[in-house]
């Protein structure tokens, strides 16, 4: 690991005071990937920012139909909550699959979604519940969020306060994980809303998460495993690493998204 | 039995202090001084150094010194050693590589050491070592075991034209071809034996001490043969005589064959000690050890079973590349000749076997043995042979095996090898009864309809441990002798210390030996203690590996106990007034044959040492005995796995829902202990079977250098375990201690991909069986008989 300077505000404002200034400033919030980066190398930030004091931006809320978490608000604190489980219960199952105690004790959602790693979970129940993320400057919908392998629409001096999740009317995520990391190797995340079904997929694309339109327009006819059965996903798109090719990615792709159907509550 | 003595289940006394974080490993060693040693490793599998550069990290914040293979060449320290020398079929030397501790001239692997910063921290190194400019002209690079001694391959040792380090072959061609032009059936195989990174929890470490008064080096390092280690050092690389270099491996943390050899890292800190004048300490991270580690496996093997109409063996045929990485490890050599083509008779009568072994180099990483070392490689080969076999000419698979069953002993098979005790029936009988074999129809019926496949896969294995005598591994060409130490130091008070030239780094000898002591004197086991680990206290060893503790370094304890015995007898039949052939010794009395006259094992010690009833010319005083110790023959633990997975076809996520051992292990010393190795044992080799996967890329890059792509194995990727024994004792050491140590590591791939191959209907499943791999073959298995 490299020097750098550390600092601990105690609000978002002042966080994003440090973080106006520059000097290669990165935000610590949870830090599951960002620490190993740093403590093999990989990442050299000039000032580390720990968001870990800033309270306003843990806790978990319903606002109607509406799901709000901070985006401090650990994947433990999120699959333990009795609201999440009310509200939105695939999404604290989601989390309650993320990593293992460890991560889930330290890792945020807002962490998660700030990074996008084409593998992570969160970002599939955020483009699957058509969630909204809210920063210290705007609200950006999902389908404008995740931008690419670890890109997202975030700018310079952004923090991310909060994601609100519409209710669905009932949604499930289907991970099969890479054996090893325990990331998603292909995770689907379907949710029959109001205003359709989305289905999202994390773990498969080689541009990060991404919508199946084809799997969603025979879901929308009829919210049925078989209804996606002869639907073909192909594999143009999709990674192939020395855990999976994409041949096997998109079957899994299909598999996932029956057993995420069948699931769905 | 005596409550902690042989065959209790003691809970293992040196517990506590490990799982409360009191053990005493390399790296919570501190020297008054120290510095850290940082080593910049090769980024390129390939390369010509063509300068290194290191001026302007030697400006940097802390810099101690900064070294390369020049210093090192300068100070004539000599290179790594290979030190069993085999001979290729034409009677031509192995051709060894030079292996510098510090590159001289070109780099061969990713993670080949190119320098070494010493610095106040090891913060401040790592930054000097990024200011250390090499200029490499990056060589092609050769990394695929089957193709790199192919014409077209990049050399990668002068000495070892076409990469070809040995092409060595056991056992009768003649014969073996006879066999196979007369056979009704041959069964065939292409075989890849992956290559596996050892991961002991504690990483490697090593601290360089030079006492300029007396110019004396030690040397803390995590190693399971600190006396080994003293002799290389000494001997062969030269760094100071062995009376001037203590090795001390206090708590070792794992090291499944790993920790054996001697690496250039350790070399580096004992002899950039005196040359900095500080002492010097480095620590692996887990990313070195994946680089660095000597690696396991790695052989590429085509293999044929001959067999006659009624489906009796004939003959075996074996042909295999392994892959020794970019240089010779300390007992790489051995370890896919010796100790791998031996046991290709497995459990079998084999009347005829060939086999042949090329070595070659390639730009990876070192491999040396690992956990069952060449007898996990030999018994998977024999094991898929036999229960291809099986499916092939429409037999069961254990019913196979039965008729092909050695049953009587001693055998002699034709690869070297006497097998001493066995019973191998025995075995198969109770593992089949446990696992309900007969009842694997229905639960493969139950089953299918929840739309799973479900297979069983048998394994019946044999290896070799103790690894032993030492006049029979001489004459194979082993550089060392292959016996034990041992000596027993009574207190005067009765208290007991056994010095032992095994090591201890996860088996449990300080509770295991302390049983064998504890019976033997009839004394409680808390006054026995055991001294392992400093060369300095133990004269000499030979180490920890090859679940060669038990059937060796206990022997050689029971020997010196012999001897304690015969003493005390005299001393008693002095304090007691009578002829020591009529002393009797029994739980820790010693009484007169026909009187009551007793007295106990401590008082006839505090007499051994006063010496008040003896004179010094007819009894020297004191109660001390050491022993050597060496085998009469290999031992042979043999025994049947049963493995049961069921696979979700969808996906080829495949759960093992059943696990069957029944292991002749001879005399068990601790039950308990036993146990645990062979749980360890699976585990492991669940994991070559189904998870860790070592990947090269074509520019020889370590793709799988992490656990993020390296999958070790986890509870939940295991069952529980039915772990049963049968007891044939060995006789070829007084215990009758037959070794635990590899055999799970060693039974169970095969059984595994014997049961998933069941499950799939295809025998194409490669090691390790993914997901991917395992959905891959079901799916070509249904296409299969969709077409027919």
């Amino acid at each position: 690991m490299y020097a750098f300077n550390y600092h601990r505000p105690d609000s978002v404002s002042a966080a994003a005071a440090i973080l106006a200034k520059g000097g290669d400033a990165k935000l610590l919030a949870g830090g599951q990937t960002l620490i190993p980066a740093m403590k093999l190398r990989l990442a050299s930030p000039g000032e580390i920012i720990d968001l870990g004091r800033v309270s306003e931006l843990t806790g978990i809320s319903t606002e109607g139909k509406v799901l709000v978490i901070g985006a401090m608000t650990p994947h433990a604190m999120v699959a333990g909550s009795p609201a999440v489980k009310s509200a939105v219960p695939a999404l604290a199952e989601l989390a309650h699959m993320i990593g293992d105690p460890a991560v889930r004790a330290r890792g945020t959602i807002g962490g998660s979604i700030a990074n996008n790693d084409p593998a992570a979970d969160y970002p599939a129940a955020c483009l699957g519940l058509g969630a909204t993320i809210v920063t210290n400057k705007q609200e950006i919908a999902a389908d404008a969020f995740f931008k690419g392998i670890f890109e997202t629409a975030l700018g310079d001096g952004e923090i991310i306060t909060k994601v609100k999740f519409p209710a669905p009317e009932k949604a499930a995520y289907a991970k099969f994980p890479n054996p090893a990391s325990r990331f998603a190797l292909v995770g689907v995340f379907i949710a029959k809303t109001g205003s359709g079904v989305r289905v999202a997929v994390t773990g498969a694309g080689s541009n990060g998460v991404f919508r199946v339109p084809a799997l969603e327009a025979a879901l929308a006819k009829s919210f049925t495993p078989e209804a996606i059965a002869g639907v073909k996903v192909g594999s143009d798109g999709l990674n192939s690493d020395i855990h999976a090719d994409a041949a096997y990615r998109a079957h899994l792709i299909g598999v996932m998204a029956k057993r995420a159907v069948a699931a769905a509550h | 039995m005596s409550v902690t003595g042989i065959g209790a289940s003691v809970r293992r006394r040196e517990d506590l202090r490990f799982i409360t974080g009191k053990g005493r490993y390399t790296d919570d060693i501190n020297q008054p001084g120290q510095a850290c040693a940082y080593f910049l490793r090769s980024p390129h599998a390939h390369a010509r150094i063509e300068k290194i550069d290191t001026s302007a990290a030697a400006g940097m914040p802390g810099v101690v010194a900064i070294l390369t293979g020049d210093d090192i060449a300068k100070d004539k320290v000599g290179g790594l050693i290979c030190g069993w020398a085999i001979t290729s079929k034409d009677g031509s030397a192995m051709k060894a590589g030079a292996h510098p501790a510090l590159a001289q001239g070109k780099v061969r692997y990713v993670g080949d050491q190119v320098a070494v910063v010493i610095a106040e921290t090891l913060a401040e190194a790592k930054d000097a070592a990024e200011k250390v400019a090499v200029s490499y002209e990056v060589l092609p690079a050769s990394v695929d075991t089957a193709r790199t001694a192919a014409a077209g391959a990049a050399q990668i040792h002068d000495v070892a034209p076409n990469n070809t380090i040995y092409q060595w072959h056991l056992g009768d061609k003649a014969a073996t071809d006879a066999a196979f032009a007369k056979a009704a059936h041959v069964t065939r195989l292409e075989i890849v034996n992956n290559r596996l990174v050892p991961n002991p929890m504690e990483p490697r470490a090593a601290i360089g001490d030079y006492d300029a008064g007396t110019q004396t080096f030690t040397l803390y390092t995590t190693s399971q043969n600190p006396h080994v280690a003293r002799l290389v050092l000494s001997a062969f690389i030269g760094i100071a005589p062995e009376h001037k270099l203590r090795v001390i491996a206090p708590d070792v943390g794992g090291g499944f064959g790993s920790k054996i050899f001697i690496y250039a890292e350790e070399t580096v800190c004992v002899w950039a000690a005196k040359k900095v004048g500080r002492p010097v300490k480095w620590t692996s991270d887990r990313t070195e050890a994946f680089l660095a580690d000597a690696h396991g496996r790695d052989h590429v093997t085509h293999a044929e079973l001959a067999l006659d109409g009624a489906g009796k063996i004939l003959g075996l045929r074996v042909k295999t590349t392994a892959n020794l990485g970019a240089y010779m490890s300390t007992f790489s050599s051995s370890v896919p000749t010796y100790l791998y083509a031996p046991l290709l008779s497995g459990q079998y009568a084999i009347p005829a076997i060939y086999a042949e072994v090329d070595a070659v180099y390639t730009n990876t990483a070192p491999v040396d043995a690992y956990r069952g070392a060449g007898r996990p490689e030999a018994t998977f080969v024999v094991e898929r042979l036999i229960e291809v076999a099986a499916r092939e000419t429409h037999r069961d698979p254990a019913d196979l095996r039965r008729q092909n069953f050695i049953t009587k002993f001693p055998h002699q098979t034709p690869v070297i090898m006497t097998y001493d005790a066995g019973d191998y029936a025995g075995a198969l009988d109770k593992a089949l009864k446990a696992a309900d074999y007969a009842g694997f129809a229905a639960r493969k019926a139950a089953a299918a309809r929840k739309g799973r496949l479900r297979g069983i896969g048998l394994c019946a294995y044999i290896e070799a441990c103790g690894i032993a005598p030492s006049a029979a591994v001489g004459s194979l060409g082993a550089g060392v002798g292959l016996w034990e130490s041992a000596e027993v130091r009574v207190n005067p008070v009765g208290t007991v210390e056994i010095l032992t030239g095994s090591h201890s780094h996860g088996q449990g000898h300080e509770t295991t030996f302390a049983q064998l002591v504890s019976g033997r004197l009839g004394i409680p086991i808390e006054n026995v203690s055991i001294v392992h680990g400093d060369t300095d206290k133990v004269q000499f060893g030979m180490g920890t590996y090859g679940s060669r503790s038990g059937a060796v370094g206990m022997s050689a304890i029971s020997k010196a106990l012999d001897k304690i015995e015969a003493k005390a007898k005299k001393v008693a039949g002095y304090v007691l007034e009578a002829s020591s052939e009529d002393i009797e010794f029994k739980d820790g009395k010693f009484t007169v044959k026909g009187t009551d006259k007793a007295i106990d094992f401590g008082s006839i010690a505090l007499q051994a040492y006063i010496a008040h009833k003896f004179s010094g010319q007819e009894l020297e005083p004191g109660l001390k005995e050491g022993a050597f110790y060496d085998p009469t023959n290999f031992t042979f633990p043999a025994g049947v796995h049963v493995c049961e997975v069921e696979i979700d076809p969808d996906t080829g996520a495949t759960r093992i829902e059943r696990w069957t051992a029944v292991d002749d292990f001879g005399v068990l010393i601790n039950p308990m202990i036993v146990e645990g190795q062979v749980h360890g044992g699976i585990a492991q080799g669940v994991g070559q079977a189904m998870l860790e996967n070592t990947v090269y890329n074509a520019d020889g890059q370590l793709v799988t250098a992490s656990y993020m792509d390296y999958q070790m194995p986890r509870a939940d990727d295991l069952p529980s375990f039915t772990v049963q024994t049968i007891e044939t004792r060995c006789p070829s050491n007084p215990l009758g201690i037959k070794g635990c140590g590899e055999a799970g590591a060693i039974a169970a791939p095969a059984a595994v991909i014997n049961a998933i191959t069941d499950a799939v209907g295809h025998e194409n499943v490669a090691m390790p069986a993914t997901p991917q791999v395992v959905w891959r073959a079901a799916q070509s298995a249904a296409t299969k008989v969709a077409a027919e």
